[in-house]
Order: C-alpha cells, then sequence, then structure tokens
C-alpha cells in the first residue's frame, strides 16, 4: 500500500464565499493558538501515522497565514513524520493574497505545488459566487506562481453557475489552459443547504442549470481540456500528463490512509474513518487537554469499503482494477455483476480493459448511478 | 322481544355515521369516557381513516326508556361500498329499522339514497336524522323539503341532532324505542338465526354474529349451518357490549355472537342459516347467496426472501376475511407470489393495505382480472383467471367474458354521461325507469372486466357521488380476447399481462405504457416499454436516460458523507424490482391498476 498522505485544515477565510461549506471563520484572533494545538495534534498522530509522501495544506485559506506561520506548520510535520524526499506538498492560495516575494518564500521552505483558487475569470461570476478577488487578480497571481518557479501549478475553477452562459464557462476554460498549467480541477458548483447560495437557492431567488445544460457542460469541459492535451482523470480532475495527477487527492479515491488535522478535517486508516469538530474553539479546548478533538467515528463494514471503493474508483478515468478489488474487498465484481456490467458495457458506460472495470465519459457523468449496481 | 329494538344507521360518507353511532353508545353508558375511543365500530385503522366500513360491526345498547321500561338498542353497522353490498343486505336484513342520517349542510346525497332504497326493500322503518345541525352552514329547511320531495318520506318524521356536540341524542334513543317495531318471533320454535358477519379471536376462535329470528340456542346445543350442514357445539353465546358479555342464552329477536369451536371464518357463510341439530327450521332465512370471488390478482413480495412472511401474513389474514381466497402462483419476473380472488377492487385494495400496515409486507400486485372461458379445438373448456394460464393462441376456438347487470339509480341531470360511460365500457341493453321526474334507474349489461377495471371510480366522478351502483352476474357471453403483454427492455413482466378485449387492447396497452413511463424514474440507459400481442408491438413509450448524476467533489477526504447518501439510495432502490436490469418501484405496479380519472 502507498504511503498516507497529509491533510492540514486551516480554518481561516479573510471572507466567507457564498457557496463554501468547509468549516472556517473570518476572525484570525485565534491564529496563534490554532498552531499550538495543531502542534499537539501532530503529537498525538506521531506513532499511528509515521510518515508521509503527500501534504496538502488547505482550508479555508491557507494564503491569510503569514508566511511564518505557513514554515512553522512545515516545520512542525517535517520534525514530527517522516516526509518523503519526493514527496508531493501543496499549498491552496487565493489570487487576491500572493506576491512574487510570498510566493518566493513558499518555494523555499519547500513547497512544490500551488493550487489556485482562481474559479472564474468571468468578473460576474466572481461576484455572484462572492470571491474576494476578481479576474486581474487571477490573471496576475497564475504568471506570478510561474514566475516564482513553481512548475506544479493547479488551478480550481467553478461551472454550472445559476446565469452563466456556457461561452462565459468555455471562456474561462480555455484561458486557463492557456497559462499551460498542470493540474486542473473543474467543479460543477454543488448548492449546500447551509450556505448563502443554498438559502436563496431555498426561497426560489436562484436557479442551478438543468440537467440536459450540465450533461453539455460535463462533456464540454471534457472535450476541450483532452483536445488540449489534458488527461480527465476523474470526473472534476484534469492532468497535463500521468505524473502531473494530484498524488494526494488520489489517495482519497484508492483507500489510501490519510491523516487530516485542524478542525473538520477528515481521517482514514485502512478501516476507520474519523473527523475533528468543525469548531476552532472546541479544537483548540480539546487539545489544551491534549485530547484528541474528534467529533466522531466510524468503523467500515466490508460491504461499506465495497461500496466506497466501487464509486470512488468509478470516479476515475483508470477505474477499478478487479484483481486487486477482489483481493482487498473479498468481492468478485467481475463475475457477482456479470450479467449488469455486461449490460453497461454494451450501452456503452463501462469498459472492461487490461483487468481494470473502467467508466466510459458517459458513464463518468453518471458515476453515482453506477456505484449502485 | 317486546323489549328490544334492531337497528342500524345508513348514511352518505362523511355524514357523521360513526360520530352518532359514538354518541349513542357514550350517551347509553356501554363505554365511560375514560375507555372511550373515538368511533368505536370502525375499529380498524384503515376503516377510520378512509372513514368507511368495512366490516359489519354490532353493539347491544342498554337504555332506560322515558317510560321507565329497560330497553336493549341492538346497532348493527354495515360496510358502504357496492363491493360489500351483499354484507350490507344481510345486516339489514337483521334489523327493524334503521336511522338515515344526512348532513344538514350537505343535504340528500348519492349514498343517502342508494341505502335508503336498500332500506326499503327489507321494508323497514325509516327514521330520517338530520345531524349537524349545529353547523354554520346548516340548512335544516331544505334538508326537510328534500326528505319529502327526494326521500319522498314523511317529512314530520325526523329528528335533528348535532352527533359531535351530543345534541339530541336521548330523543333519537326514545324514538327508536317508540317507533321501530320489537322483533317478532317464536323463541320457542326451530332455532332460525341470520349470520350476518364473523370475526376471528385469537383466543376464542371464530366468533358468529347473528340475529335469532326464531327459536333459542345456548351453550352445549349442537348447532348446524344449513349450507353445508356442518355441525358444532356451542360453547358460549352473548351480547356485544364494548366486549363481548357472556349469557345464558339467545332467543327469538337479540342480535349476539356464538362461538363454537369454528375454525376459520372461511368456514362461515355470511347470510347462511344456523339451526339445531336435532330441532332443524324447516327451511333456511331467505336471502342466502353464497359469495365468490369476481376479481383475480397475484400478490408477490418484493423481496423474495420475504415468501414466507407473505406466505405467513395470508394465513393469519384469512382468518379474518371470509371473501378473500389465495393459492400459491409464481411469476418469471416476480418470483414465488399467490393468486388471489376478491369481490372486488376495493376489497382488493384493502386486502393490500391491511398486508402492507398490519403485517409490514412490501408487495406487489399484478394487473386484476376476472375470470374467461375458453373452448379450445380439441372441445374442452378452461376457465383463466391468470393471464400467464392463457391458452396457446392458436388452440383456441372460442373465448367468452362474464357480463354483469348493472343497476344505477341516479339524478336525471346525469343520465347522458352516465350512459356514455355505460357505452364506453361496452355496455348494451340498457333499461330506463324514471322513479320521479328527477331520479332515474338505470340497468346495463356490461362485461365485467371493464367494471372492475375503473368503472366505479368513474361512475361516482360523473355522477359527482350522486349515483348509486350495484351488480349482479348474470352470464358469459362470446369475446374477441386477447392477451396484450407487457415488455420493459425487452423482458416480459409477466405480472402487468392483462387479458383483454381486443377492442381495448392498444388503449390499454397504451395507458400501462404511459403510466409505467411516469412512474419508473430515469435510469443510466433509455428504457423502452413496449405493449405487444404475441410478437406485434401495440403500444410503445421511452423512458430517456439521465445524463449526469455525478457530483463535483468529494468534500476534501468526507467520504463518510457521500457513502451515506449511496447507501440510502440503495436501500431506496432495494424496494423497487429489478426487470432484467431496470429497477421498477412499486408504485410503478399500481399505477398500471389505477383507474383513469378524468
Amino acid at each position: 500500500m502507498n504511503a498516507p498522505g497529509l491533510y492540514i485544515h486551516i480554518p481561516f477565510c479573510r471572507s466567507k464565499c457564498h457557496y463554501c461549506s468547509f468549516y472556517s471563520t473570518t476572525s484570525l484572533d485565534l491564529a496563534e493558538n490554532f498552531l499550538d494545538a495543531l502542534r499537539r495534534e501532530m503529537d498525538i498522530y506521531r506513532t499511528s501515522f509515521p510518515g508521509f509522501d503527500t501534504i496538502y495544506i488547505g482550508g479555508g485559506t491557507p494564503s491569510v497565514l503569514s508566511i511564518e506561520n505557513l514554515e512553522t506548520i512545515l516545520d512542525g510535520a517535517a520534525n514530527r513524520f517522516t516526509v518523503d524526499s519526493r514527496a508531493e506538498i501543496t499549498v491552496e492560495v487565493n489570487p487576491a493574497d500572493i506576491d512574487l516575494i510570498g510566493l518566493k518564500a513558499l518555494r523555499n521552505m519547500g513547497i512544490n505545488r500551488i493550487n489556485i483558487g482562481a474559479q472564474s475569470f468571468d468578473e460576474d461570476i466572481l461576484k455572484f459566487l462572492g470571491r474576494r478577488h476578481n479576474r486581474r487578480e487571477a490573471l496576475s497571481a497564475l504568471t506570478a506562481v510561474e514566475r516564482a518557479g513553481f512548475d506544479n501549478i493547479g488551478m480550481d475553477l467553478i461551472y454550472g453557475v445559476p446565469g452563466q452562459e456556457i461561452t462565459s464557462w468555455t471562456d474561462t476554460l480555455r484561458l486557463a489552459l492557456s497559462f499551460n498549467p498542470a493540474h486542473l480541477s473543474c467543479y460543477q458548483l454543488t448548492v449546500e443547504p447551509e450556505t448563502p447560495l443554498g438559502i436563496r437557492q431555498a426561497k426560489g431567488e436562484i436557479f442551478l442549470p438543468d440537467e440536459e445544460t450540465l450533461a453539455d457542460l460535463f462533456f464540454q469541459t471534457s472535450g476541450i481540456t483532452e483536445k488540449a492535451g489534458y488527461i480527465h482523470y476523474e470526473v472534476s480532475n484534469f492532468a497535463r500528463n500521468l505524473e502531473l495527477q494530484s498524488r494526494h487527492n488520489q489517495k482519497y479515491w484508492d483507500h489510501t490512509p490519510y491523516l487530516g488535522l485542524g478542525p473538520a478535517a477528515h481521517s482514514f486508516d485502512g478501516c476507520r474513518r474519523w473527523w475533528n469538530y468543525p469548531s476552532l474553539p472546541a479544537y483548540i479546548k480539546d487539545l489544551e487537554k491534549e485530547t484528541p478533538p474528534v467529533a466522531a467515528s466510524e468503523t467500515l463494514a466490508d460491504e461499506q469499503l465495497r461500496l466506497e471503493a466501487l464509486f470512488l474508483g468509478l470516479r476515475t478515468k483508470s477505474g477499478i482494477r478487479l484483481q486487486d478489488y477482489k483481493l482487498r474487498y473479498g468481492y468478485d465484481l467481475l463475475s457477482e455483476k456479470a450479467e449488469i456490467i455486461s449490460l453497461l458495457a454494451e450501452r456503452g458506460l463501462v469498459k472492461i480493459k487490461n483487468g481494470c472495470l473502467k467508466p466510459t465519459l458517459v458513464g463518468m457523468a453518471v458515476a453515482d448511478s453506477l456505484a449502485l449496481i | 322481544m317486546k323489549n328490544i329494538r334492531n337497528f342500524s344507521i345508513i348514511a352518505h360518507i362523511d355524514h357523521g355515521k360513526s360520530t352518532l353511532a359514538d354518541r349513542l353508545i357514550q350517551y347509553t353508558g356501554v363505554s365511560d369516557a375514560r375507555t372511550f375511543k373515538n368511533q368505536v365500530l370502525d375499529n380498524m385503522e384503515i376503516e377510520r381513516e378512509r372513514g368507511i366500513t368495512i366490516k359489519s360491526q354490532a353493539i347491544s345498547l342498554p337504555y332506560q326508556g322515558r317510560d321507565g321500561k329497560s330497553y336493549i338498542l341492538n346497532l348493527i353497522d354495515t360496510p358502504g361500498h357496492v363491493d360489500f353490498s351483499y354484507e350490507v343486505s344481510r345486516s339489514l336484513a337483521s334489523c327493524e329499522g334503521v336511522l338515515i342520517l344526512i348532513d344538514a349542510a350537505q343535504g340528500v346525497q348519492a349514498q343517502t339514497l342508494a341505502n335508503l332504497y336498500l332500506a326499503m326493500e327489507h321494508d323497514l322503518e325509516i327514521i330520517p336524522v338530520i345531524n349537524k345541525i349545529d353547523l354554520p352552514s346548516a340548512d335544516v329547511n331544505r334538508v326537510i323539503e328534500q326528505i319529502d320531495r327526494e326521500l319522498g318520506l314523511d317529512p314530520d318524521s325526523h329528528l335533528k341532532c348535532s352527533a359531535k356536540e351530543g345534541i339530541g341524542i336521548e330523543n333519537i334513543l326514545e324514538t327508536i324505542v317508540e317507533r321501530v317495531p320489537s322483533p317478532r318471533g317464536d323463541p320457542e320454535g326451530p332455532l332460525a338465526a341470520l349470520i350476518f358477519d364473523a370475526h376471528y379471536d385469537s383466543f376464542r376462535g371464530t366468533v358468529i354474529h347473528c340475529r335469532i329470528f326464531d327459536g333459542t340456542v345456548k351453550s352445549g346445543n349442537i348447532i348446524r349451518f344449513m349450507y353445508n350442514s356442518a355441525t358444532y357445539k356451542v360453547e358460549e353465546v352473548g351480547r356485544f357490549m364494548l366486549s363481548p358479555q357472556k349469557r345464558g342464552s339467545l332467543s327469538a329477536g337479540d342480535v349476539g355472537y356464538i362461538i363454537a369451536g369454528v375454525k376459520t371464518v372461511s368456514d362461515v357463510r355470511t347470510g347462511d342459516t344456523i339451526t339445531l341439530d336435532g330441532r332443524p327450521c324447516i327451511q333456511p332465512l331467505p336471502g342466502f347467496r353464497e359469495v365468490k370471488p369476481m376479481v383475480f390478482a397475484s400478490i408477490y413480495p418484493i423481496a423474495s426472501d420475504d415468501y414466507q412472511d407473505l406466505a405467513d401474513s395470508l394465513e393469519k389474514y384469512i382468518l379474518n376475511d371470509a371473501s378473500f381466497v389465495y393459492e400459491k402462483d409464481s411469476s418469471v419476473a416476480l418470483g414465488q407470489g399467490f393468486r388471489c380472488g376478491f369481490l372486488g377492487l376495493l376489497h382488493l385494495e384493502i386486502v393490500q393495505e391491511r398486508l402492507e400496515r398490519e403485517y409490514d409486507l412490501s408487495i406487489i400486485l399484478s394487473v386484476p382480472s376476472v375470470r374467461y372461458r375458453f373452448t379450445l379445438k380439441n372441445g374442452t373448456t378452461v376457465k383463466v383467471d391468470n393471464p400467464s394460464h392463457y391458452p396457446d393462441p392458436g388452440s383456441i376456438a372460442g373465448s367468452e367474458e362474464p357480463y354483469i347487470r348493472a343497476s344505477m339509480m341516479l339524478p336525471e341531470r346525469y343520465l347522458g354521461s352516465v350512459m356514455k360511460l355505460c357505452m364506453e365500457k361496452r355496455g348494451a341493453n340498457s333499461t330506463l325507469n324514471y322513479i320521479t321526474p328527477e331520479r332515474v334507474e338505470l340497468t346495463y349489461e356490461m362485461p365485467l372486466a371493464e367494471v372492475i377495471f375503473d368503472f366505479y371510480d368513474r361512475f361516482k366522478s360523473v355522477t359527482q357521488g350522486y349515483g348509486s351502483f350495484d351488480y349482479d352476474l348474470i352470464d358469459y357471453r362470446p369475446s374477441n380476447l386477447v392477451l396484450v403483454d407487457i415488455l420493459v427492455n425487452k423482458e416480459r413482466v409477466d405480472a402487468l399481462s392483462q387479458i383483454v378485449h381486443r377492442e381495448r387492447a392498444r388503449p390499454r396497452a397504451l395507458q400501462a405504457c404511459e403510466r409505467l413511463k411516469e412512474e419508473i424514474p430515469r435510469q443510466m440507459f433509455k428504457i423502452a416499454i413496449q405493449g405487444t400481442i404475441g410478437s406485434e408491438i401495440i403500444a410503445r413509450t421511452t423512458i430517456s436516460a439521465f445524463r449526469k448524476d455525478v457530483t463535483a467533489k468529494c468534500y476534501g477526504g468526507d467520504i463518510t458523507r457521500k457513502r451515506k447518501l449511496l447507501e440510502k439510495q440503495k436501500k431506496g432502490k432495494k424496494r423497487m424490482k429489478m426487470i432484467g436490469s431496470v429497477s421498477i418501484p412499486q408504485n410503478a405496479f399500481l399505477a398500471v391498476l389505477k383507474s383513469d380519472t378524468d
């Protein structure tokens, strides 16, 4: 099995985006206490998670912390865990927060991958989403990251925004591709109930595009990126080549263990999942007593592991390696589900190639249903 | 006997029959406030919900009259649907009088009349009671006028009450004593007791509900059912108070129960006469009819693992429903199940609902069918009530279907639309009779299959509830029958097969296809739904595939949330039936049966 990944959740944002349901707070008052607590949390897991080959600092908005703070966090991790010398170390940044000096500093402290939360290059869309950066900042951030010497640059984009013209999206996508980023994540907007957008949707003020439009957007996104030479390797993820796929995210999809630190972070050790309180004060309070700030946990039954492996695997282009699936989950998909798999293959939703059950592009678009076979 | 009064209450739905019964019961002190549960007589959950009475019920009310004498008032409650009209007639045959209850705001309605005619047929003393006089919208004068003009009853004979508010209750009881004749009969004569219902008690076995016309019965007697000459030894007799109250004997005029070691209610025939084995009466009481199932359908468990549960539940269910019959059946698409016979579609719905509720089963019903008759080329005749037993079309020399005579009573203004409906349902040989200038009696001969399909609902709808309807089986008549199959993605769903008249085949098939299209959720691939006769496709619809359902993100490392969502969906899918690769929800099967209410 691959080495585990480390995720660190930075629970701060300068402002909350209208669509975001991840935990964060806009006050930095508890930043120092958070750093302390995070250190203690790392101590707790030193023995159970000795080493990592990916680190992902996300949030929240990591870039609202000072360079010194981020360095403290990385050093803290390096001092307590074995970090592979070729580890993929990613930081998410907001285009409004970064400058060349800061980026160079990030590079110097060992960060080798930057993920930019660009989301769109359309001013109206950025406003609708409640982003605090504008198109100009997004574009200059991209240039700055490159100039700082990063070659592994990822970018997050959002499509399927209420009222968005298809061309608004394809323009944003083509512009993003013109920077030739190593990695692109194109997320269809999901409206969560407790967010400002969720509230507006419930009131009937905004409407998501219909399924036909969303399907068109999905297939067009795939077509445009692949034409530009990218690999559409997961429902929402695209890489310039195989090596540039997000190694950290891959762990979520293939049941590799990962440790999540920080409020609301999720962890998985191969059979058990647990998650921290989605509250900075609660997180700090527990760690002051050196108690793990775990809100709840679950141990996965075989059937649950199987279902997870199925739905996660079918989200990826490479699909599910049938022999591995059989060995790891004790279930022979090919013989147990022979009839439905051959029907799905006949209908062009899946294919079996090199011992793998892979979704076709059409199949990937309905991966949730594929997982229910 | 002089102090006994046997009566029933008849009313249009929602005119307050159960509430009035409750008040009478309360007033006479059979139940006190502490044990009182509203609508004592409608004691099945489903009866209370639908506001209809399914089984007959009886209760004896002790009443001290103004004349200072003690009376026993036996209230016999009756079912209120055409499927159970025979049961109603047996209950009314056990009475000497009826209260005809009319809502002061709504006035005379369809069932008021239909029930009135039934009461008249039995020569009962009729007491009109105007209920809900406390309502702001009550129009008592209008109702009094209707009693005169539409019911043809003496308008001065009416009583007024508000069952809800308990107003006028004593007056009703007193009027029952005064006006309902006391029963006649000879307590010393040979026993003649009319069975009007039976229920199953898990401790006592079958409890027979009966009205004694002549003679006396007591524990230790050997009784005989005149229908099949079966004999039983009486263990107990008594009256229905809120709970059964044991008595030494029941004599002419009494309404009560007999427990006699009868194993199941199916051994008891409603309308049969009980007599004493040692001293039988010369002839049975009039009006007995053997109730035969008219409508057949198969029941399957949604999950084939539940087959045994279904079998056990049916075994228990039938203890209490003598008109229900069943036997084993199996379907290629739906697996092991049971072929069942019902009195009509309402009866079928009731059985289905009770199995689901009281026995917590998820079931699927096949399309209901009547019993057809086929003459084969080799000269033999076969009866087929199950489409899967449809004979090889090449071997059929002739086919026949059962016909009924429908008797309908309706306001004249609906005549046109009812006749149109009857014609559409292949009705013929009509007769029309003006009872009053505003009210007509219409009869038609119609195929039973048309009547069970959706006739009753549509009749009620075109007459806005004012029409009453009853039917009798008359004979079998030659018909051009075909077998229509429904295919979902080329797989035949045998539970949806129907034997229909050739003219009906195309519309019926199209309707089934469209209903399925509405009810089957879109899936990952296109679903073709076809109706066929043999290899000929006569109807077709398509459910397009959905193109996108995958969510963008897995919420960082929060796989749990997404998995839980899928687990929920998976559970939902388990409640559907897989036909080939298509998941069909239970509702889709039911929708195909539903009537086409315009």
